[in-house]
């Protein structure tokens, strides 16, 4: 297992936005997380890389506890995470933005950046670009951008909390490509609406329903599984 | 030619420029101009915070003056010789700047500017507490015999110039090379996002500490200048006000821009001096500028020049 | 004089010093709540208001009293209509940003001040209060005769500086009502609520801000009338008025009126009782450094409530 999360719960002010949370990764997989609006998806992978503070429960990471460890030591440790708001450096050029994800783990070796920018850019098909400012590219090229931060930091676990939000059609087919390449590489945990995406890309998947897991399965085993329909449904989703 | 090479074209091209400006200038401007470049020492600090780094702080003074009287008391009461005395005056301003920076970093935005503008006023009225050392707003003059380094008489006009000149050069070349380094990248960063940047590992809190102590070391490394080459030390440096004018010429000259602060200096130092012959209430020029700027020109002289014409300037 | 009737004319001053700090703190902490800015120019407005007030009462020349109330009347209307000119000139060009804000309003602060000086000059200038009989104050002791009322030689007060605590308290209570039981005030909540959601709803959001600055200002310019009886009209008058509000309205919480005047007492009861026993400069330090320190530890305020 690379992650590992036990009883973990977080509460505002007594509302629970993840009660006990139990959650177990292997290493390689691609992880899906689904669930109706307001299930606390997004504060649990939060806890998880530790923008948002546990009340409680452990996380641990490639057989270590860093439930109490800042958010920055855990990237350090091979965690990347992508915002649900895309969150790019907008007055730095496309490059520099790559070359900064890179150079937390390249450090000094100037050469070694270069190549893992040039590397990073040429696989998102956005090398044209590496000159334009960030905040000059389209939405659709920002969230790309993004994903390829995550990438130039050759992340163990690769958190990625809904990527395909606001993307045009050819460009979610393009994602499920990328994605389905890293397959191999690395391990992701995604937080998907596009049940399409979660479908094509996903080889496991967690459901969370009021802060809970409510179900674990292949795909297959969740399409059929009968109290998913009823939350989605329940609660109006599709 | 790359962006590199013009930008330390650009440089070097400056130094060579005031280097020479002394044989042309009449006595009146090259004295000025001695001035400007010490008090562009502090502006170059102030840059690295506020233009680089996003920090707005209204407490810059304090560093100032921590060098400003880290060198004075010591050459003033132990009757220490320039160059050890100019050291504890980084030392004085190394160590206000890490124990502030360590507090006001819990702060932002606002609040920061706030807690800045209180550490700074407090260590002023800490200056006129001590006036039996300090002399307070009075201050007080250091002899023109202890200003001498190895056989040359600081208190001598070519003298003066040039070593503002060499202090000038250092201060600019070591920021312009901090900015291109990978910390200085980080520190662009985190002013444009940083969330952004703490969630591709960068440890921000700790970035932002060495940021402000460096900052703070120039400044102090200006107070220190300043004290020493003309030879007076007074509460006044630690006023508000002084927090106030490195913001001026920053942002007169361009926030984030490696020669801004230069520009700013000059053009705000010829403004008050000429304003001043004019009128007792010359400090209206800095309100108005300060308005205008904000109004009209947000990205500064030279950084207009930058959006406007030349990208590459650094 | 003794400790204890030294204690109580220590308490006055502190009152009367809490009272003017009430008003122009109040000022600063309406603006930063409805607009979310910080107005550094706030003690500028303060001075402009009080050299407005002797500029006025010295016009109408006649008895002190008709003089003090023109200039009551007149020079916060004047100091209101003036900021509100500062924010529609500046502040509305810059969007309200917070950082550009504050760089705009220190340079007004120095317009403000500067401007003063070439056109008033340099001179402290004194406005004669309209009424000012001494009120000699008892004090008590257990004697030899059990216990007595005597009149302490320097235990006094003013009937004006009463009346300056009077007039602070009356100020502050119809504007309350004004705040909670008018239309205006709902505006004004409405804007503070959410500006987005206030425009929306066809509130002219831009005008409330003018009007909100404006008020402020008013509020530091009334604060300042009542004082140049007191003190004396001076253009770099405005530079204690301003930290002290700062700490006042950081002290209550940033943006919370009840908690700006229970500061607002605190402070002005604490500095007018430190200042008769101790030397000001290190009360001043000592006061500085711990509002700094409640910004870095406690930043919604001592009485400020904390989220999570």
């Amino acid at each position: 297992m690379i992650l590992t999360t036990r009883g973990l719960t977080k509460a505002y002010a007594g509302v629970k936005a993840n009660t006990d949370v139990d959650f177990d990764l292997p290493a390689g997989q691609t992880r899906a997380i689904i669930g109706p609006n307001g299930a606390g998806k997004s504060t649990f992978v939060g806890m998880i890389c530790g923008r948002i503070p546990a009340t409680r429960g452990t996380v641990t990471f490639d057989g270590q506890d860093v439930t109490t460890l800042p958010a920055h030591k855990r990237i350090e440790r091979g965690m990347a995470y992508t915002f649900q708001i895309t969150s790019v450096f907008p007055g730095l050029p496309v490059r520099e933005n790559v070359a900064l994800a890179a150079r937390r783990g390249l450090g000094r070796n100037k050469a070694a950046v270069r190549n893992k920018t040039d590397e990073v850019l040429s696989r998102l098909n956005i090398s044209d670009r590496a000159d334009q400012m960030a905040g000059d590219l389209s939405y659709g090229h920002q969230r790309i951008l993004e994903i390829g931060m995550g990438l130039a930091q050759e992340p163990r676990l690769f958190i990625l909390d809904e990527p395909t939000q606001g993307l045009a059609e050819s460009e979610v087919e393009d994602f499920n490509t990328l994605i389905k390449t890293l397959d191999a590489e690395t391990t992701i945990l995604l937080i998907e609406h596009n049940m399409n995406v979660v479908m094509e890309v996903a080889e496991y998947i967690t459901v969370l329903d009021q802060g809970m897991v409510l179900a674990n399965g292949t795909p297959q085993e969740i399409r059929a599984n009968a109290a998913v329909q009823e939350a989605y449904l329940g609660s109006g989703h599709a | 030619m790359s962006d590199t090479s013009k930008s330390h074209g650009l440089h070097l091209g400056l130094i060579c420029v005031l280097a020479l400006a002394y044989f042309v200038l009449p006595a009146y401007h090259s004295g000025n101009l001695a001035s400007v470049m010490v008090i562009a020492i502090y502006a170059m600090g102030y840059n690295l915070l506020f233009g680089y780094t996003g920090l707005l702080s209204l407490g810059h003074a304090l560093f100032f003056s921590a060098g400003l009287y880290g060198l004075g008391l010591m050459m003033h009461l132990a009757d220490w010789t320039p160059l050890p005395a100019f050291a504890a005056g980084l030392i004085a301003a190394l160590v206000v700047s890490a124990v502030i920076g360590f507090l006001i970093l819990r702060t932002t935005g606002v609040a920061f500017m706030i807690v800045t503008l209180m550490f700074a006023q407090a260590g002023y009225l800490t200056i006129l507490y001590f006036g039996k050392y300090t002399r307070g707003d009075e201050g007080f003059a250091l002899q023109q015999a202890s200003r001498q380094i190895a056989g040359y008489d600081l208190t001598d006009p070519g003298v003066r110039y040039y070593c503002a000149l060499v202090l000038f050069s250092v201060t600019l070349l070591g920021l312009a090379y901090i900015i291109r380094a990978p910390f200085g990248r980080t520190l662009v960063a985190i002013r444009e996002n940083e969330e952004r940047a703490r969630m591709l590992g960068y440890n921000v809190t700790a970035i932002k500490l060495k940021a402000v102590i460096v900052s703070g070391v120039v400044s102090g490394a200006s107070g220190a200048t300043y004290a020493l080459l003309f030879g007076y030390a007074g509460a006044t440096f630690a006023t508000v006000q002084y927090s106030i004018f490195p913001l001026l010429w920053v942002l007169v000259g361009g926030a984030g821009t490696t020669v801004g602060p230069f520009v700013g200096a000059l053009f705000m130092f010829y403004l008050i001096d000429y304003a001043s012959g004019k009128t007792e209430a010359y400090l209206l020029v800095v309100g108005v500028t300060l308005v205008l700027v904000t109004l009209f020109l947000p990205h500064g002289i030279v950084g207009t020049i930058r959006t406007r014409f030349l990208r590459w300037l650094p | 004089m003794e400790f204890g009737p030294h204690l109580l004319l220590a308490s006055l001053e502190g009152a009367t010093t809490a009272a003017v700090l009430a008003l122009t703190a109040m000022g600063l902490s309406i603006v930063f709540g409805v607009m979310r800015v910080v107005n550094v120019a706030h003690g500028e407005f303060y001075m402009v208001g009080a050299v407005l007030a002797w500029f006025i009462a010295t016009s109408v020349g006649a008895h002190p009293a008709l003089g003090f109330v023109a200039a009551l009347l007149i020079a916060p209307l004047l100091v209101g209509f003036l900021a509100a000119g500062v924010d529609r000139l500046i502040l509305r060009h810059i969007n309200y940003d917070p950082e550009r804000t504050i760089v705009a309003t220190i340079g007004t602060l120095y317009i403000l001040q500067q401007t003063t000086l070439m056109t008033f000059g340099p001179d402290a200038r004194p406005v004669e209060p309209p009424f000012n009989s001494r009120i000699a104050l008892p004090w008590f002791e257990w004697g030899e005769n059990g216990f007595e009322f005597y009149f302490p030689w320097g235990l006094s007060t003013t009937s004006y500086k009463l009346f300056v605590i009077a007039a602070a308290v009356v100020i502050l209570i119809t504007l309350w009502l004004a705040i909670t039981r008018t239309k205006a005030g709902l505006v004004m909540r409405a804007t503070q609520q959410d500006s987005d959601m206030a425009q929306a709803f066809g509130i002219p959001v831009k005008t409330v801000y003018s009007a909100v600055f404006g008020l402020g200002a008013g509020l530091a310019a009334i604060g300042a009338v009542l004082v140049v009886p007191i003190q004396q009209a001076y253009y770099l008058m405005g530079h204690d008025p301003l930290l002290l509000s700062f700490i006042v309205v950081i002290i209550g919480g940033l943006g919370s009126l009840p908690g700006t005047i229970i500061a607002a007492i605190l402070i002005g009861m604490a500095d007018g009782i430190i200042s008769v026993f101790f030397t000001p400069t290190l009360a001043k330090i000592f006061a500085t450094l711990v509002v700094a320190m409640v910004l870095v530890f406690r930043p919604k305020g001592l009485l400020g409530k904390s989220t999570s």
